[in-house]
């Protein structure tokens, strides 16, 4: 098969200097599994496209450095 | 090398949402000696259709406001005559028991004056709607309890396949969507509460996740209900609501009727009588949007500004949470603008219509010690209260089950040949990515499932998901993430080919728009007043009628037409 990566253009925003190294609760939280850490800044993104806009990662972040977006398809 | 976890347990609860958490709760409060676990694909914190709460609750019977006859009977007409009225009756008979309960956790309804529940008026005839203004925390409640009952969690593990043998379930298998581990659960009983089939249809924005069901309930206990040998009914009685055009949301004239809201067409009048989602109010709104007559809205303008504060602040911190934004992005406010609505992707759910997996008034299916309960469950129109009250059946009647049962070993080849199969995309990297394939396979539902219904259209349906099992072969999953978005599309195409051959196989009219075929417009009770269930046999997907059980509650179908049409202005 021959791939390619697209760019898309994601629902989630972090505030990276919001976001706290040692927290895991929106990743935690998320029914969809699609947040994660970046290894190498301890701060957490969107790794895949697959949002239901439900919003706990925003709520349960204790710092709201989240914010979630209606996806561009939608808004 | 994949490793294995191999994990034993009395009674294992597949799905920790609305009806998994209670059942896993119901049965330890029945036999707190027995080993519960629930196995989880999220998180049950926060997983599942009530992840941000309810607006309310849909089908409340309370004592004074309505009776379980008279509930019977509503959902008896609205379901065109097509239940097992038993175990609609116990959603009439338990939801009371299950409000108290849930009250007496902390769970917040609304309330009047003098501290009664404050029911308000949707469906045609009775008060059944129990707002929850303060509803959103339901499901870290729930959690609480499981862990007060000291009921086991395994969170992020996405079950594939029931274990059988010897004609019963006897545990589950699948793997961990994180680190990817292949795990076997043994068990005396299985309860599947897996939720609906919401990722069936494709929304119009083509946004595969955009759905109205949570998009982790692709249809799960459907396939592996069907794959263990149950029967499954109703499936040709689609799910199709009316919702916000573009978001996946309820409008929601459950929570805004009762305050004067109605829904209207572009001129402002009213066409439908009653806001009560049914097929036949979802077949006036796709006549009235091909009349020309649309767009149609839910119509608040006329409502003061108290009114109107009012609602929001309803609508905006419960459920769908993300409307406010949704709004607020395209310059839209309840004030000024009606909210457009449309109709939603088709899905397979019978808390919302009917499609799903046989059970009786004891919530089990045709597979001994295997239970279903919630939103694949086939009880019709049952909500949320629905959910609880079949997870409460089902979790209290396996414990009981599980008494005089011993563990079974599972078969060593079948095992193999399935764990062979959930990681074949993983020996595919470059495969075609999971996205492209689901987004194909919705597509051709979109085209050829969605009401209207005719026999052309899905005779080639059915074709092409028969042979969309070579293009599944063709999938490929770079780490266990996307391996679970690939299994959910296996699941999806069993799903489809369930909701064509069933179609097909009723040749009339029912359910409004959920069955409305082009070819057999007429309902026709002669022949078709009957469930059509199917079940694997043979390797082979066979449908057959099974009669509907005698009444418990008289009702006169030949009188009492659900019909919710307003005469045209
Ligand atoms: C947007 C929306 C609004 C609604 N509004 C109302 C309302 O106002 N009032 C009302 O009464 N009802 C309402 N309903 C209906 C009600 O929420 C549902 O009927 C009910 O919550 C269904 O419960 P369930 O347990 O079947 O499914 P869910 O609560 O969705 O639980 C299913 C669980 O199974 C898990 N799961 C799925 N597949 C697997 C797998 N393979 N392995 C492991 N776990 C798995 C999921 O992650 C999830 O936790 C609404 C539903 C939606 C979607
Ligand atoms: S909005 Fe929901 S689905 Fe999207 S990232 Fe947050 S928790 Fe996950
Ligand atoms: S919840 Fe907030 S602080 Fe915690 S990891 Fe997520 S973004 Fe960072």
């Amino acid at each position: 098969m021959a791939l390619t990566t697209q760019r898309v253009d994601v629902p989630v925003i972090v505030d990276e200097s919001k976001c706290l190294e040692k927290c895991n609760a929106c990743i935690e939280v998320c029914p969809l599994d699609v947040l994660v850490k970046n290894p190498e800044t301890g701060k957490a993104y969107m790794k895949y496209d697959e949002c239901w806009f439900c919003l706990p990662c925003e709520k349960e972040c204790p710092t709201n450095a989240i914010t979630v977006q209606i996806p561009f398809l939608l808004r | 090398m994949t490793n294995t976890q191999q994990l034993k347990t009395d009674v294992l609860v597949v799905g920790g949402g609305t009806a998994g958490t209670m059942a896993a709760i119901k049965a330890k409060q029945a036999n707190p000696e027995a080993e519960v676990l629930i196995l989880e694909k999220a998180n049950i914190r926060r997983s599942g259709a009530i992840a941000m709460g309810m607006d309310g609750v849909n089908t409340a019977v309370i004592p004074g406001n309505s009776t379980p006859e008279q509930y019977v009977r509503e959902i008896t007409i609205a379901n065109d005559g097509i239940l097992n009225q038993k175990a609609v009756y116990q959603t009439g008979k338990l939801g009371y028991e299950v409000i108290q309960e849930l009250d007496s956790w902390g769970v917040k309804f609304q309330k009047d004056t003098y501290g009664n529940y404050d029911l308000k008026q949707v469906h045609r005839v009775g008060k059944y709607v129990l707002p929850m203004p303060e509803g959103k925390d339901l499901k870290k409640i729930l959690t609480r309890q499981v862990k007060r009952h000291k009921a086991k969690v395994t969170n992020r593990v996405m079950a594939t396949r029931v274990m059988v043998k010897d004609g019963r379930a006897i545990g589950a298998v699948g793997f961990d969507v994180r680190n990817g581990d292949f795990v076997v659960i043994q068990a005396k009983a299985v309860i599947l509460c897996t939720g609906a089939c919401g990722r069936l249809g494709l929304p119009e924005s083509g946004y595969l996740y955009g759905t109205y069901e949570n998009p982790t309930n692709a249809g799960d206990g459907y396939s592996m209900a069907y794959h263990a040998g149950a029967e499954l009914t109703n499936i040709e009685c689609f799910q199709i609501n009316p919702l916000i055009k573009d978001y996946n949301g309820p409008a929601c004239a459950y929570v805004a009727s009762p305050f004067g809201a109605y829904t209207a067409n572009a001129e402002g009048h009213r066409f439908v009588s009653c806001d009560y989602w049914s097929g036949q109010m979802m077949l006036e709104i796709w006549k009235e949007l091909n009349s020309g007559k649309g767009p149609i809205q839910l119509k608040m303008t006329h409502l003061d500004e108290d009114t109107i504060s009012e609602i929001e602040s309803i609508l905006w911190s419960n459920e769908r949470p993300s409307r406010e934004r949704f709004h607020e992005s395209r310059g839209e406010n309840y004030r000024t603008h009606g909210v457009e609505m449309h109709i939603s992707e088709i899905g397979l759910c019978s808390g919302h219509s009917a499609s799903g997996v046989w059970v009786n008034e004891k919530g089990e299916t045709t597979v001994p010690g295997l239970y279903a309960a919630g939103d694949m469950a086939s009880v019709p129109h049952n909500y949320m209260i629905g959910a609880f009250v079949f997870g409460r059946l089902a979790g209290t009647n396996a414990v009981e089950y599980v008494r005089d049962i011993e563990h079974l070993e599972p078969d060593a080849d079948w095992l193999a040949a399935e764990k062979a199969r959930i990681y074949k995309p993983m020996q595919n990297p470059n495969g075609i990515p999971h996205t492209q394939v689901e987004y194909k396979l919705r597509r051709i539902v979109n085209n050829y499932l969605q009401p209207p219904k005719n026999t052309y259209k899905m005779d080639i349906a059915l074709n092409k998901f028969i042979n969309y099992h070579d293009t599944l072969d063709l999938m490929g999953a770079r780490d266990p993430h996307e391996l679970m978005r690939c299994m959910e599309v296996y699941f999806i195409r069993d799903c489809a080919e369930m909701a064509a051959r069933a179609s097909l196989y009723r040749k009339e009219s029912r359910w409004g728009l959920y069955h409305y075929r082009i070819d057999y417009p007429e309902k026709n009770n002669e022949e078709w007043f009957c469930h059509v269930n199917l079940k694997k046999e043979d390797d082979q997907m066979t449908l057959f009628k099974r009669p509907v059980d005698p009444y418990i509650v008289d009702v006169n179908l030949e009188k009492e037409v659900y019909d919710v049409k307003v005469a045209s202005k």
